[in-house]
């Protein structure tokens, strides 16, 4: 497939035969990392997440209760994509209102990885990943609450970003925890990433939380060359598998080979992040999706009175969802609000001081994505199980940090193993160039 | 005997053009549902953003009622399910409001004044409306995220009538600082009732309940008494632990009688948190500076027109209660009229008359200019108190000059003391017997000359002029 760069080089004639083709082969294909074929204008096709508005587009989060809804409006990231050239094509395959790991949660059913169909793809942003890794799809867009772009991207062998908390608009992204989203870009090479960043990121006062700080443009900046002090934090990797481990060796030594600086830390335990990520996600994610009522849109399944109706309508949530709202309002409810929510929060600010400290010396992190590589399809029995395999990820949400997934090596199996390089707030340019040169060192084919 | 301990919180609509947290008008739609777009419908992805106006005009009260306007405030998540709730939980301020230890002095009977605190003053946006149509239920959602502001007082109250006169203070001071339209009918000042009782000389409180749906100055009061009446009676009967228990009663208008919801909203549990969608309000030097400006104030505006206009403390406090009348008031004394004059014909004369074809002071056919001319005319003696009362009574049917109403219904009042000694030495020379009397000593008569005097002239005399020189004429 060629790159989003290459892309928007071309005409208009050769665009048009391009969606052609890519629809083609993404009909024949058996990852099921589209869902549909909606289109959107006629620039330089971009696969969408199915949780960010297209006007007139059916969009459904993945899930059984917003079937039939149509999106009255565009997303501010679609506004400016259109802005750009580029044109929402096609929804891609998500765990349900990005609650999972795996797109298993998915109404529409697992998304297969492209380098062993009896892997998952990852989630939450599973379709995206698997399509821009399989060769059907040029780039797609994410959105990332815990690690749902870069875990998938690590398990697909593509690129995933999660810019700065604040940087890209999340007006029209259906929220799951409005503290920790953030959209961002799935591409084949690092390049693309900050090509695809530019374009979707900007102030919005439609955004409360967008952030008005001066954007550069990052991509006409792009250095590789730069020597920069990247800091690894030693007691991580010791949680990871083998295979991550040895990943990371070669990744260190490729970044020594590029003249950087390497500088070694310690951080808190990973299960601290866990606690506070699955209590803070859940109690806005609970919030978030009460409003799916049935009521006034989505999928309404009568019953004999109001509470009935509700009452059916809510229980096509999956059971993932389920969980996660009634986790959510367990640590809301009355009595339990400071030993959890509280709590919780402070653990975020210990874990915000933490990264201020190393990035005082460090100017960009490495780390693991993911424990392992793609499990197989229906190997997590145990929610909690999957809840750890976020461990390497959600930290950086928790702290509004931007950081980016790019494939490193493969295991003996051939399963693409990802690594992630984290930056300090709104330093995306500096992610960008270590990045870039981590790229052209590892030469992952 | 038992003291009674009331707390009010008040809901007040906030007159801003657009929504709370949305660019939605908040003026009334020809239709259900217009007003509306993805945020206030609480569609996929659609996010709230703070209404500057709804905030400064928020702080302006709180500027108004001396309290501490909070340089951050945070807002949280109410969540409950209704199906006027869009997004089933209300954006409101629980933990940090912006407006927090306020106080409002209220006017006593006695002429004292009552220092009512408050505790917090907190936006929060309202909900759409449920249309109960035979069958079915049908939401509107055009008022859905229309600004509130909760003014939550202390319990510092002790009587029905001292409730009253917090609200009548709070509704005029908000009409003042042109915050909301405060109409109680309409639900623009919405007012709940937290009233308890205890043994007088008790510190603790007793237990609290909370009545709701008092759309009327007059059922506030009402409501007051009865709770009161059933608490004591609980007490007396010693039953107060289980007749008296901590719940939300519906004020009952056509039985007169507070209802206890029990079991609708007990076991209800909000679940505060702050919401996650905004960032925590910080008020700006500019916006300070803008809530600033205000008008003169009720208490103000009392002092002034005691002090400086010289006028009875009574007729102030009922002319200051409605920024209206002041207003009216301040217009008649613009076109020349005499405070005192004015006192009198705005609040017996035009009050009484607007009553009676049931006007209010806002829709009145004459204006404060106009009545403001007709009292000059009054001071300067050009006419007299009965003609000016029947201009007034034309006045009330149609706009009429006033000059030409006096000469075309022969009011002009006769002042010139040639003119009046000329009738008087008339009157006198045909009652020489009477004359003899008065000067015998029998002085009453004075009256029966003033009489004959005003019937001759047809009215027309000044009558103060006439009685001064038949006194003269008559020594
Ligand atoms: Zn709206």
């Amino acid at each position: 497939m060629i790159t989003l760069k290459e892309a928007l080089r071309k005409s208009r004639e050769e665009l048009d035969r391009l969606r052609l083709e890519i629809e083609e082969k993404a009909r024949e294909s058996n990852l099921n990392a589209y869902i549909d074929f909606s289109k959107s204008g006629d620039g330089v096709p971009i696969l969408i997440k199915d949780n960010i508005q297209v006007k007139d587009w059916t969009i459904t989060s993945g899930s059984k209760i917003l079937q039939g809804y149509i999106a009255p409006y565009n997303a501010t990231v679609i506004e400016n994509l259109k802005a750009n050239g580029l044109s929402p094509f096609g929804r891609a395959n998500m765990d349900e209102f990005a609650m999972g790991s795996t797109t298993e949660s998915s109404y529409y059913g697992v998304t297969k990885n492209p380098y062993g169909e009896d892997r998952v793809a990852g989630g939450s942003s599973g379709g995206s990943a698997s399509a821009v890794a399989g060769g059907i799809a040029i780039c797609a867009l994410g959105s990332d609450t815990g690690g749902s772009i870069r875990q998938p991207a690590s398990y697909c062998g593509c690129v995933g970003m999660k810019p700065t908390y604040g940087r890209v608009s999340r007006y029209g992204l259906a929220s799951y925890a409005s503290s920790l989203d953030q959209i961002g870009p799935i591409t084949q090479n690092v390049e693309d990433s900050a090509i695809l960043y530019d374009i979707i990121s900007s102030y919005d006062p439609k955004d409360s939380t967008s952030s008005n700080l001066e954007l550069i443009p990052t991509a006409k900046n792009l250095n590789p060359d730069r020597k920069l002090k990247i800091a690894v934090i030693d007691n991580y990797i010791r949680e990871a598998s083998s295979d991550v481990q040895n990943t990371y060796k070669i990744a260190i030594e490729a970044l020594k080979s590029e003249g950087h600086t390497i500088i070694h830390k310690e951080m808190t335990n990973t299960k601290y992040d866990i606690a506070s990520y699955y209590i803070i996600a859940t109690a806005e994610a609970t919030t978030n999706l009460a409003r799916y009522d049935g009521i006034r849109y989505g999928s309404r399944v009568e019953g004999d009175n109001l509470q009935e109706t509700y009452l059916n309508s809510r229980n096509q949530f999956g059971d993932e969802v389920k969980r996660r709202i009634l986790l959510g309002n367990f640590v809301l409810s009355s009595g339990f609000y400071d030993a959890y929510y509280l709590k919780a929060q402070k653990v975020r600010h210990i874990i915000r001081d933490e990264f201020n400290k190393i990035f005082k010396e460090a100017d960009l992190i490495l780390s693991p994505v993911a424990p392992t590589v793609a499990p197989k399809i229906g190997s997590f029995k145990d929610p909690l199980e999957m809840y750890k395999s976020d461990m390497f990820t959600i930290s950086i949400n928790l702290a509004g940090l931007p950081a980016i997934s790019l494939p490193i090596s493969r295991d003996s199996e051939g399963m693409p193993i990802g690594l992630q390089l984290i930056g300090n707030l709104f330093s995306e340019q500096t992610l960008f160039d270590g990045a870039m040169s981590l790229e052209r060192a590892v030469n992952y084919i | 005997m038992f003291e009674t301990v009331i707390g009010l919180e008040v809901h007040v609509q906030l007159n801003t053009k657009t929504k709370l947290f949305c660019s939605c008008p908040t003026s009334f739609a020809e239709h259900q549902n217009i007003n509306t777009c993805p945020t206030c419908l609480a569609l996929p992805g659609a996010l709230p953003v703070v209404n500057r106006e709804a905030v400064i005009k928020a702080m302006r009260f709180g500027y108004a009622v001396n309290a501490t306007v909070n340089h951050i405030s945070n807002f949280d998540r109410k969540s409950y399910f209704y199906p006027d709730s869009p997004s089933a939980y209300q954006i409101t301020q629980l933990y940090r409001a912006v407006v927090q230890n306020g106080e409002l002095f209220i006017d006593l009977d006695n002429g004292t004044k009552k220092r009512i605190g408050i505790t917090q003053a907190h936006l929060e946006a309202d909900a759409g409306k449920n249309i109960h149509d035979g069958d079915i239920s049908k939401v509107d959602l055009n008022r859905a995220g229309t600004p509130l502001m909760e003014i939550v007082s202390e319990p510092d109250m002790r009587s029905a009538s001292e409730a009253v006169a917090y609200l009548k203070k709070l509704h005029s001071t908000v009409r003042y600082l042109d915050i909301s339209d405060a109409n109680m009918q309409e639900g623009s000042f919405r007012c709940d009732v937290n009233v308890s009782i205890r043994p007088k000389g008790q510190k603790e409180f007793g237990t609290r309940v909370e009545i709701k749906n008092i759309n009327s100055f007059k059922f506030v009061a009402s409501a007051i008494n009865y709770e009161v009446q059933r608490q004591i009676e609980a007490y007396e009967d010693g039953i107060y632990k289980d007749e008296v228990i901590q719940e939300t009663r519906l004020w009952d208008t056509d039985r007169g009688v507070t209802k206890s919801m029990r079991g609708k909203e007990e076991a209800a549990d909000y679940r505060y948190f702050p919401d996650p969608d905004l960032r925590p309000l910080v008020v700006t030097d500019e916006m300070i500076e803008e809530a600033k400006k205000m008008p003169e104030l009720p208490d103000a505006k009392v002092k002034r027109y005691i002090e400086e206009l010289k006028i009875k403390r009574v007729d102030a406090l009922i002319i200051c209660s409605d920024k209206e009348l002041a207003q009216f008031f301040e217009e008649m004394l613009s076109r020349g009229a005499s405070a005192k004059t004015s006192v009198n014909w705005l609040t017996t004369e035009l009050l009484g008359r607007l009553n009676k074809s049931g006007y209010s002071i806002i829709d009145s056919p004459v204006s404060g200019k106009k009545l403001g001319e007709l009292v000059s005319k009054i001071d300067s003696g050009a006419i007299n108190g009965k003609g000016a009362k029947d201009i007034l009574d034309v006045l009330m049917e149609e706009d009429r000059d006033i000059d030409e109403l006096i000469e075309s219904m022969g009011l002009a009042q006769i002042s010139d003391d040639r003119a009046i000694l000329e009738i008087i030495d008339n009157i006198l020379s045909k009652n020489q017997d009477k004359v003899e009397e008065y000067r015998g000593g029998k002085v009453k008569l004075i009256g029966f000359f003033v009489g004959q005097v005003m019937k001759a002239s047809r009215g027309s005399a000044n009558p103060q002029k006439v009685n001064q020189l038949l006194r003269e004429r008559l020594k």
